[in-house]
């Protein structure tokens, strides 16, 4: 059996609300909320970027894993925002978990899809063979540029997953990528902020390529919606996963507890990966879990999950996922927000 | 002056055609007018686009599609008057047939206008607008739209419920037209609901960013009556002009280029208004429905919003407004705009509007009046069953 062994998450504290960045844009909050289905969403500190919050994850990951970190035997960071343009994530993840220097060390970018590409990878090597352990990370301190629509929702946070053959919590039954070269949202280096093909995201891009990850893995796994427990899609927007999961003939309790994006924002490379996390959280043995990554360019991997028994013994070892979300939460202002996010430019 | 027909008409499903390209969408619907028409060659061709080079970096159309749609040589040109380019390509050809220069002419519009962002679209739009005293002051068209629907409403005491009409009833029609970007019905209440763009104008008194094309083939009636095809005839053209900047007006409450451009197309049709079955109108905004009725002379000033909260304008109606679904809920691809009405005119004469949309009490005559930006181009044309 080859599937997750251990999974953790780690959510920054502070949020901003839709209706604080509305205010200084001039922009209607109401439709904001109503037509993006958003209330709030995460704010990394100064101290936080995509590598503190993959360690924090990681080491979540290891105390559900219940592992040595020395037997990990790949590390992989998924993230549009790895805080170095050359200098890897992961190998100070890899040092701050204690899993140096006997391992495979890599950074993956992937749009919003850099998280599940990683678990992708990961699921491979440990099915190989080819070592124990591999630790696969999808974390972001994501960017939107000012007064986008983009800002009311790219947030922070990440997930990690271990995958292993023994003492799996959920199995990795079957595997699905769907690809195409789609451009609707990128960046180039030296910019700060990403740029989007504005409604072209929506149809031909997100929907047209999850549907087409989801009609795939159906297919091969010979299922249909109603065979899931749980599905948990690429959030981008509180909006899009409901309306992709209607779709696709799924019912919005099959959707809930992997449904963060109204009260955290996109995590990006963390969204369907941080989803994941919730859901595994409140699964039961035998569940059946359904997920679908999206990363614009653009691409879907997707995973059918079968949870073990294991599940019950390692849900409470580390924190679960809607208490990051909900609880001890500190909002900031606008100004204090623009602080941290480095939207304020000083001569040096 | 030769008498003209339109005998074939070419439309295609207007919406947000991302896997289509600018000449694509053309050739669809000008293929379609060729084959509804029946004939293999055209003489010359017109095509009316506001803006290729800002949409899709493509100007110099008319050599362009005319070798794309199988006639390369022919004459061909690219006519523009803002949103009203497909109206003036329609006339343009009817000159031409009429004044025996050729005998079988297209006129076409297109306009690809998702290839950009939704900033850049709004940008080429305001090109329609006069950059030195409306633009350079961040104006664009949803403002000077509601500025007139302002100004409307407090003169008039015009109520929300009343503008609300139109969109409305736009979709209600829109809803059974297959080439329609959004063939569904709205709510009233989903107007005042929406987002607001302007106010007072919310998002579902906009008129939408559309791709899609439009095609009409027009010859002499002699010719028509040799292919036996049914033949629509053209009876009036009329076009008119006013300042290009909203407050170079004397008013705001009625447009004065509609008017001139009606007057003169019913002059020579040798019409009244009351003569008319049913018109097709530039609803780019609801206030915009509501000023061009008005000064059609169909209703008096200030009594348009009320005609349309009272459903004079719906299909069933005493004069049916938009029965393709407008602007509003058929899209606004605007080179392609003018002459996409003169295909619903034309079908509505034929008897052949689908999906319950047909008009009853078999039309005889039909009006089509295309506007260019705040109404400093209209053209209209009166057409008439032989």
């Amino acid at each position: 059996m080859v599937g997750i062994v251990g999974y953790g998450a780690m959510i920054p504290r502070h949020r901003i609300k839709v209706e604080e960045i509305a205010k200084v844009w001039g922009a209607d909050a109401p439709s904001y909320k109503r037509g993006l289905m958003l209330e709030q969403k995460s704010v990394p500190t100064p101290d936080i970027d995509t590598i503190t919050l993959s360690v924090e994850a990681a080491k979540n990951a290891i105390r559900r894993a219940e592992i040595d970190p020395k037997d990990i035997g790949a590390v992989y960071v998924g993230s549009e925002s790895h805080p170095y343009a050359v200098k890897p994530s992961g190998t100070t993840v890899a040092e701050a978990i204690g899993c140096v220097p006997d391992c495979h060390c890599a950074d993956f970018e992937f749009a919003c899809k850099a998280g599940s590409e990683a678990m992708f990878v990961t699921l491979a090597l440990v099915k190989s063979g080819y070592m124990k352990y591999a630790l696969a990370v999808g974390a972001d301190t994501s960017q939107g540029a000012p007064g986008d629509a983009l800002e009311y929702s790219a947030s922070a946070g990440a997930a990690a997953f271990i995958m292993g053959t023994k003492n799996v919590i959920a199995e990795a039954v079957h595997t699905f990528s769907f690809m195409t070269d789609t451009p609707d949202f990128w960046r180039r280096e030296h910019e700060f902020y990403p740029q989007h093909g504005g409604r072209f995201t929506g149809e031909p891009a997100y929907f047209r390529t999850i549907s087409g990850a989801a009609v795939g893995i159906l297919k091969k796994a010979n299922m249909k919606p109603g065979d899931f427990k749980y599905v948990v899609f690429h959030q981008p927007n509180g909006k899009f996963p409901l309306r992709v999961g209607k779709m696709l003939g799924f019912k919005k309790e099959q959707i809930t507890p992997g449904w963060l994006t109204p009260r955290l924002g996109n995590t990006y490379s963390g969204s369907s990966p941080l989803g994941l996390t919730s859901t595994l959280d409140v699964s039961k043995p035998g569940d059946m879990i359904l997920m679908i990554s999206y990363g614009s360019g653009a691409g879907s991997d997707a995973f059918v999950w079968r949870v073990t028994d294991r599940i019950n013994d390692v849900r409470d070892k580390a924190v679960h996922t809607v208490k990051l979300l909900d609880e001890n939460q500190f909002y900031v202002d606008y100004g204090t927000y623009a602080k941290y996010r480095h939207k304020i430019l000083k001569n040096k | 002056m030769r008498e003209v027909a339109v005998i074939g008409i070419g439309i295609m499903k207007w919406g947000e055609l991302w896997e289509k390209s600018f000449r694509n969408i053309f050739s669809e619907a000008a293929l379609n007018a060729i084959d509804d028409a029946g004939v293999d060659h055209i003489d010359s061709l017109y095509v009316g686009c506001m803006s290729g080079g800002l949409f899709v970096g493509q100007e110099h159309v008319g050599a362009i599609m005319a070798d794309y749609i199988g006639q390369k040589h022919i004459p061909a040109a690219h006519v523009e008057s803002a949103c009203a380019s497909g109206g003036l390509s329609f006339r343009q050809a009817y000159m031409e047939v009429a004044s025996g220069m050729s005998d079988i002419v297209m006129a076409g519009g297109v306009e690809k206008m998702t290839d950009v962002s939704g900033d850049g679209a709004t940008y080429a739009l305001a090109t329609a607008a006069d950059q030195d005293y409306e633009v350079f002051h961040g104006v664009t068209f949803p403002g000077l739209y509601a500025m007139m629907a302002r100004a409307y409403m407090k003169k008039y005491k015009t109520t929300r419920a009343q503008l609300s009409a139109v969109p409305y009833k736009a979709h209600l029609n829109g809803s059974k037209n297959p080439y329609a970007q959004y063939p569904f019905p709205i709510k009233l209440k989903d107007v005042e609901n929406g987002v607001m763009v302007a106010d007072p104008l919310h998002i579902l008194d906009c008129s939408p960013i559309t791709d899609g094309a439009a095609a009409v083939i027009l010859t002499t009636v002699d010719i028509a009556k040799k292919l036996k095809k049914p033949i629509i005839k053209i009876i009036g053209s009329g076009m008119a002009t006013d300042t290009i900047a909203l407050h170079q007006r004397e008013t705001l409450t009625s447009l004065k280029s509609t008017e001139l451009a009606g007057e003169r197309a019913l002059k020579m049709a040798g019409k009244k208004i009351d003569n008319v079955d049913l018109i097709e109108v530039h609803d780019c905004f609801s206030i915009a429905e509501i000023i061009v009725t008005e000064s059609l002379g169909l209703f008096k000033p200030g009594q348009g919003a009320k005609a349309a909260a009272d459903g004079l304008t719906a299909l069933d109606g005493k004069i049916p407004v938009n029965t393709s679904g407008g602007l509003k809920a058929k899209g606004h691809p605007v080179g392609a705009t003018g002459i996409g009405q003169v295909v619903e005119i034309v079908k509505q004469l034929r008897g052949e509007a689908e999906n319950g949309r047909q008009i009853k009490g078999n039309p005889k005559v039909g009006m089509a009046q295309n506007m260019g930006g705040s109404g400093a181009s209209a053209v209209v044309h009166i057409l008439e069953v032989a």
